[in-house]
């Protein structure tokens, strides 16, 4: 098997989201399916995992949480830039499901969405629980409107939507509505509470997982996460290879190896 | 079926086929199934005194049909948290062989004194990472350092010993030579060869260290010269690395002096379960050439039958009767 290599293209643009998460767009001709990450090399500074926002192309698109870390080298970044893309790697969801639930918490919406879109253009029907820390942090609310999704907004400041986490809000709706799949990307502590609600009420989920990433390759063992690798078995990973994880939702490897543990999260 | 088992500097292993060192050897879970998936033991990343978080990305560079460029800076937790992974391994029942590296003798007697104490069943030393600035081939091309840190490991503790040696030299077999006289107690060969990739478009290194090192298939041939080199050097089994991909592979090295087999790079895409392909088509093929015995076989190609047998099997065995291969 020989694997995706890199190519070198121009940033078309840098459009913030929200006060915290930029896209960059690049020409795209590899093709991705929604759920895919690819490899972005930032010369000089670093190279990251992205997940696509926009994963189809000819404008391929990745969002990103410009804060923390990975803030410098990201808000740097202006149109006409050159970036290397490697990829895409990793699995893409299953479009069969006909009811989706998407439950979203801060940058998770990157991943979501474009799987959302997939699914609309199949004729299904997708409610989205989308949470975030503020009103203007809701990453992706217009987009998902847009296609017709019918979306339930929780905000920790209760700027917006139901004061507090996304949590109750899916629950809400899990309870209320027979969804055949849940899709999930956020904090960690957020997706094990959701996913365990959802399997009470015999709903699979599949949680996108983020892990640290080197090769991307399925070689280093940088992303292992208890026996799989989260570049190649993921980042697409159904609850039931999660629940039993001892690290799932609890710990994270630094780029040493060393297990960390999370801090107390957002439920 | 051929029987696999070796014995590996005192070490039994069920087959020849062990996992290189640095490829999905972080976690003790991943060692545990390689174990799990066939293979005949593991190797340990190479683990040092205090924790690494090694080179920014980009550290990998994959090279199409050729293989890849590593420049990963040997990232590690350290001899203090690592044990708890080699924990979790050995209670999947892998036999693990403990990767140090450490810049001075007597850094790596100590390390060496506690990687022992994990229960590791050997210890191999990296003499030969190619790109560590102090560490590895650094060190490791002047065989009178390797020969002082041999013999201060061996010194140190009661475990079989692999020195780990680099391609990267003129002379590959001089450097296992001092090894040897060191005190060690088998050669593992190769780490991987020095090498670069520019962008051209961006006229820069793609790794962010620059220079790395290449794996995978297009050092097969390099791996085999050397590990031919030391079988004609040494007294002391070789452990063949370098592109090993498949059984015929793995016959090569065997072949050509290697005792057992170590596999990095291939199991990008197939995974661990790499092994267990190797291991079938091995007794298979083993089989077929009329060799009982993968151990009878080390180095075989060295004395290869004289005049006009040579066109026949050169083993003996039912495969003498087989019609020989190719046009009559
Ligand atoms: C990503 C990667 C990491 C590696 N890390 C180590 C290491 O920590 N210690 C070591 O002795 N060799 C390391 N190596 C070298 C391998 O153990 C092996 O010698 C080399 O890759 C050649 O074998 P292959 O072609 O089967 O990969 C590494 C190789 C790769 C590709
Ligand atoms: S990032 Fe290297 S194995 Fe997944």
């Amino acid at each position: 098997m020989t694997p995706p290599s890199r190519t070198i293209v121009p940033i078309e643009a840098v459009t913030p989201e929200t006060p915290s998460t930029v896209t960059l767009r690049f020409p795209w001709t590899a093709g991705a399916r929604p759920g895919q990450f690819v490899m972005v090399w930032i010369p000089g500074e670093d190279e990251l995992p992205m997940s696509l926002s926009y994963p189809e192309g000819p404008l391929g698109g990745v969002t990103v949480k410009a804060m923390g870390e990975t803030s410098r080298k990201i808000q740097d970044l202006r149109r006409g830039d050159r970036i290397g893309i490697r990829g895409p790697y990793g699995t893409p969801f299953d479009l069969t499901p006909h009811r989706v639930l998407i439950v979203a918490g801060g940058s998770g919406a990157a991943v979501l969405a474009p799987a959302a879109e997939a699914a609309r253009r199949e004729g299904h029907s997708v409610d989205v629980a989308l949470g975030a820390v503020t009103a203007g942090e809701l990453l992706f609310r217009e987009r998902f409107e847009r296609m017709g999704a019918r979306v339930e907004v929780a905000t920790d400041d209760g700027s917006e939507g139901t004061r507090g986490y996304v949590t109750p809000v899916a629950d809400r709706l899990l309870e209320g509505n027979p969804y055949d799949a849940l899709w999930t990307c956020g904090p960690e502590v957020m997706m094990r509470r959701v996913a365990d609600r959802a399997e009470r009420a015999h709903v699979p989920v599949i949680c996108s997982v983020e892990r640290q990433m080197k090769c991307a390759l399925g070689l280093c063992d940088a992303c292992a996460l208890g026996p799989y690798h989260v570049c190649v078995d993921g980042p697409l990973l159904p609850w039931e290879r999660l629940k039993d994880l001892e690290e799932f939702g609890r710990s994270y490897r630094d780029p040493a190896g060393r297990r960390k543990a999370y801090g107390p999260g957002r439920p | 079926m051929a029987d696999l088992t070796v014995d590996l500097a005192g070490v039994p292993l069920r087959n020849p086929l062990l996992l290189a060192s640095g490829i999905w050897g972080e976690t003790g879970a991943s060692m545990a199934s390689a174990y799990a998936a066939g293979a005949g033991g593991v190797v340990t990343k190479s683990i040092g005194t205090a924790p690494r978080t090694g080179y920014a990305n980009p550290t990998v560079e994959p090279l199409g049909p050729v293989g890849f460029l590593n420049a990963m800076g040997l990232p590690n937790p350290g001899i203090e948290e690592y044990p708890a992974e080699i924990d979790v391994a050995r209670a999947g029942g892998a036999p693990v062989i403990g990767s140090i590296f450490a810049a001075t003798p007597r850094e790596f007697a100590a390390l060496a004194r506690r990687m022992a104490e994990t229960g590791v069943v050997a210890l191999e030393l990296n003499l030969s990472c190619p790109h560590a600035r102090g560490f590895g081939s650094e060190i490791g091309r002047d065989p009178r350092r390797v020969e002082r840190i041999v013999r201060s490991v061996v010194g140190a503790v009661d475990l079989p010993v692999l020195a780990k040696i680099t391609p990267n030299t003129a002379d590959p077999a001089g450097l296992a030579r001092a090894a040897e006289r060191g005190g060690a107690h088998a050669i593992s060969a190769i780490n991987t060869v020095r090498a670069l990739a520019i962008d051209v478009d961006l006229a820069r290194p793609i790794l962010a260290h620059g220079l790395g090192g290449l794996s995978g298939p297009a050092i097969k041939p390099v791996g085999l010269a050397c590990v031919w080199q030391i079988y004609e050097a040494v007294q002391i089994p070789i452990v063949g690395i370098g592109g090993i991909g498949s059984a015929e592979d793995a016959l090569e090295y065997l072949l050509a002096g290697a005792r057992a087999v170590q596999i990095g790079t291939a199991l990008s895409g197939p995974g661990v379960a790499l092994f267990g392909t190797i291991a079938r088509e091995l007794s298979a093929r083993l089989d077929a050439l009329g060799i009982d015995r993968w151990e009878a076989a080390v180095g075989r190609a060295h004395r290869p039958a004289p005049g006009p047998s040579a066109a026949r099997s050169p083993f003996p065995g039912p495969s003498r009767m087989a019609e020989p291969r190719g046009t009559p």
